[in-house]
């Protein structure tokens, strides 16, 4: 499960605004009855993009301009609350491969890093100004250089920041660590053989 | 200099660094449920891997379970085939499985504490962001994704970014009507969503080491509704006496063995702290939430606040939208809010000592007409010892409905669900938006006693004068 080094993100954009968006507004948790990841993408932000009818509320994920769009920037604490691995799930299978957000909750953080999604934090007033160009010219090419730390359209740049384990992991293609967990097999036996609950 | 707990614990677990600098983490005990494992089992499936150490992961079914229905199969053939996909894949890989048919199902939060599988000085991981509840214990618990369920299915360790430690003291007595829910909901009004994001939180201070064990489990359960995704008390006499004599605890020699590496596991009194946090117990009020995140919370005797009052333009949003879904007007007093739900129950609020609390204080009081008040004990257990007591007869006289034990209406994944844009008072956790299975259905989150007061009442109430709690201590 050797995977590919993800340098940079290029595609369109799209901008769902609010802080504190949880887990539960990204997949509903009646999504979840499920045993397999399967087709959370037609479910993400559910009960945002609908009607209790099911009809499509006006938003920018319903709007056709941003269709295709493979970058999602929203506001800060994205992802806050459970630990559903659906939530990541839902944005990669509905196409996205980056998420640049004010700030991100840990658990969501970890999760989507492990599934090769690039997230990167910038500032409110650079995300303002992205979610406006967006707004302008939703057709607008957007490159997330992961080595660099920039976020690039057209001929400007924002500077934004992520985690360096997140950073290397993806450039080297270990995000996804089971191989490397496996190949230490022999010190996780050594390191539990010294804890008395784990052998008694 | 010192260590603490948090630095003992991940120093005894730390199996290697890994290239990207992340520390391979050795994960002693591993519960599962069947919502975020039946994807890791395909995972392992697809890889052709066994469970490593089947000995060391325990499950039980708790999110889809129907609370008033025993007999499978289920009305819900999701559920139904979800349960079964968990029965299959622990039978498989020899996992111990605490069935419907057990007498011992229950909330994976509140089983692991009441079997004494929960202990101090380990690592536990779980595939839902409340395993911070664990912490009560001493351990170093965490929710985890389903990847890293796999991670830890296959190696018993996952990949993981050291915590930095922030101690929060409360000292003193809590007030009459003062709950260790009202605890944790100051704690995170005062530090925020995201203020523990990094984090563990260590809980101490002397109204932490009066607390019980159940009540120290309120507390831990909530740390990641503050951001921290590990909140945990140093392990004490209090801790001990709970974990004696519980199925999974150490016995004989074991037990005073145990005992001594528990002790030594404990913060050292000269440990360094990345930040300290001091609250005074007298501080806190019963609160209430208001909006749609936990943070979001007053005082009952509090107004709600108004737009205009956020800071920043980010929180002025903030409350506009959080007004906008519970249609409230800013400025309005929080009491006096008309409730269509009670709920009592969860990982949180689920626990015995939470409904022998309330039961204390409803005999002879009635439900009011038009709510609808659910009482959920979070683990078979827990309902056994209540119907012994006679409990689950005083909610049915109160007019409470008395339920199996499960999740239920604190995310609604089974068949309790808020219907419309109905209010819940409820003893859980999270107040998100279309939490409770309504997307615009609206949750306040407080204790059980208010709970019960706003069930009795009809609308959010100062329980301290409903039940007038307090009142002969004041004489």
């Amino acid at each position: 499960m050797a995977s590919e080094p993800i340098k940079q993100v290029t595609g369109t954009g799209v901008y769902v605004a609010g802080d504190d968006i949880d887990t539960d507004r990204i997949i509903p948790a009646r999504f979840m009855k499920c045993i397999t990841f399967d087709g959370l993408g037609e479910y993400l932000f559910y009960d945002v993009r609908k009607t209790e009818d099911g009809a499509d509320k006006p938003h920018n994920l319903n709007d056709p301009r941003f269709s295709g769009a493979s970058i999602l920037i929203s506001g800060n604490n994205f992802g806050c609350g459970s630990s559903r691995e659906h939530a990541p799930q839902s944005i990669r299978r509905a196409g996205f491969r980056a998420v640049i957000a004010g700030s991100f909750a840990e658990i969501f953080y970890g999760n989507s890093t492990n599934l090769g999604i690039v997230c990167v934090t910038a500032t409110d007033a650079d995300r303002a100004v992205l979610a406006q160009a967006i707004e302008h010219n939703p057709d607008l090419e957007i490159t997330i250089d992961v080595n660099d730390h920039k976020i690039w359209f057209g001929d400007q740049y924002l500077t934004c920041d992520m985690r360096p384990g997140a950073r290397s992991s993806l450039l080297q293609g270990t995000y996804d660590p089971l191989n490397e967990l496996l190949q230490g097999a022999e010190a996780v036996h050594a390191t539990a053989a010294k804890l008395p609950y784990m052998t008694s | 200099m010192g260590q603490s707990l948090f630095e003992k614990v991940w120093n005894a677990h730390a199996v290697r660094r890994l290239a990207n600098g992340q520390t391979q983490l050795l994960i002693g005990t591993h519960l599962i449920h069947e919502v975020t494992s039946p994807q890791a089992f395909g995972m392992l499936r697809d890889r052709g891997l066994p469970v490593k150490y089947p000995e060391r992961t325990f499950a039980t079914v708790d999110h889809i379970v129907p609370t008033n229905e025993a007999v499978e199969p289920y009305s819900d053939a999701l559920a139904q085939g979800m349960i079964e996909e968990l029965r299959r894949n622990c039978a498989e890989h020899k996992i111990k499985f605490f069935d419907t048919n057990t007498g011992k199902q229950g909330i994976v939060h509140i089983v692991g504490p009441e079997q004494g599988i929960t202990q101090p000085g380990t690592t536990i991981a779980c595939g839902d962001s409340h395993t911070s509840t664990h912490g009560a214990f001493g351990a170093i618990a965490f929710g985890i994704g389903t990847s890293q369920v796999r991670d830890v299915l296959a190696t018993q360790t996952i990949a993981l970014n050291k915590f930095k430690v922030r101690r929060i003291n409360v000292n003193g007595e809590l007030r009459p009507g003062v709950y260790a829910k009202d605890v944790i909901l100051h704690i995170i009004r005062l530090l925020g969503t995201k203020g523990g994001t990094g984090f563990a939180y260590e809980y101490g201070g002397s109204t932490f080491d009066n607390m019980t064990m159940e009540e120290r489990m309120t507390v831990c359960n909530m740390s990641i509704e503050g951001g921290a995704r590990v909140g945990y008390v140093n392990p004490d006499a209090t801790t001990f006496a709970y974990l004696q004599g519980r199925p999974y605890s150490p016995q004989g020699a074991d037990w005073e063995a145990a005992l001594v590496r528990w002790r030594s596991m404990a913060s050292d009194a000269d440990c360094n702290y990345d930040d300290v946090v001091e609250i005074h117990a007298a501080d806190i009020e019963p609160t209430v939430t208001w909006g749609i995140t936990p943070g979001q919370g007053v005082g009952i005797n509090e107004c709600i606040p108004a737009a205009e009052e956020g800071k920043t333009q980010s929180e002025r949003d903030s409350i506009a939208e959080a007004l906008e879904h519970m249609q409230f007007e800013g400025g309005s007093p929080v009491k006096g809010k008309k409730i269509d739900v009670a709920f009592l129950g969860s990982c949180t609020n689920g626990r015995l000592s939470d409904l022998k609390e309330v039961a204390k204080y409803i005999q002879g009081r009635r439900v009011a007409e038009g709510v609808q008040a659910i009482v959920v004990p979070g683990s078979q257990v827990v309902a056994q010892i209540a119907s012994e007591l006679g409990l689950d007869q005083i909610y049915k006289d109160a007019g409470f409905e008395w339920r199996g034990a499960g999740c239920s209406m604190c995310l609604a994944m089974n068949p309790d669900k808020l219907v419309g844009d109905q209010l819940c008072a409820s003893s859980s956790n999270r107040n998100f938006k279309g939490r409770q299975g309504s997307p615009t259905g609206r949750t306040m989150l407080m204790s059980p006693l208010m709970v019960a007061a706003a069930a009795i009442t009809g609308e959010i109430s100062d329980a301290r004068e409903v039940f007038g709690v307090g009142v002969t201590a004041a004489v």
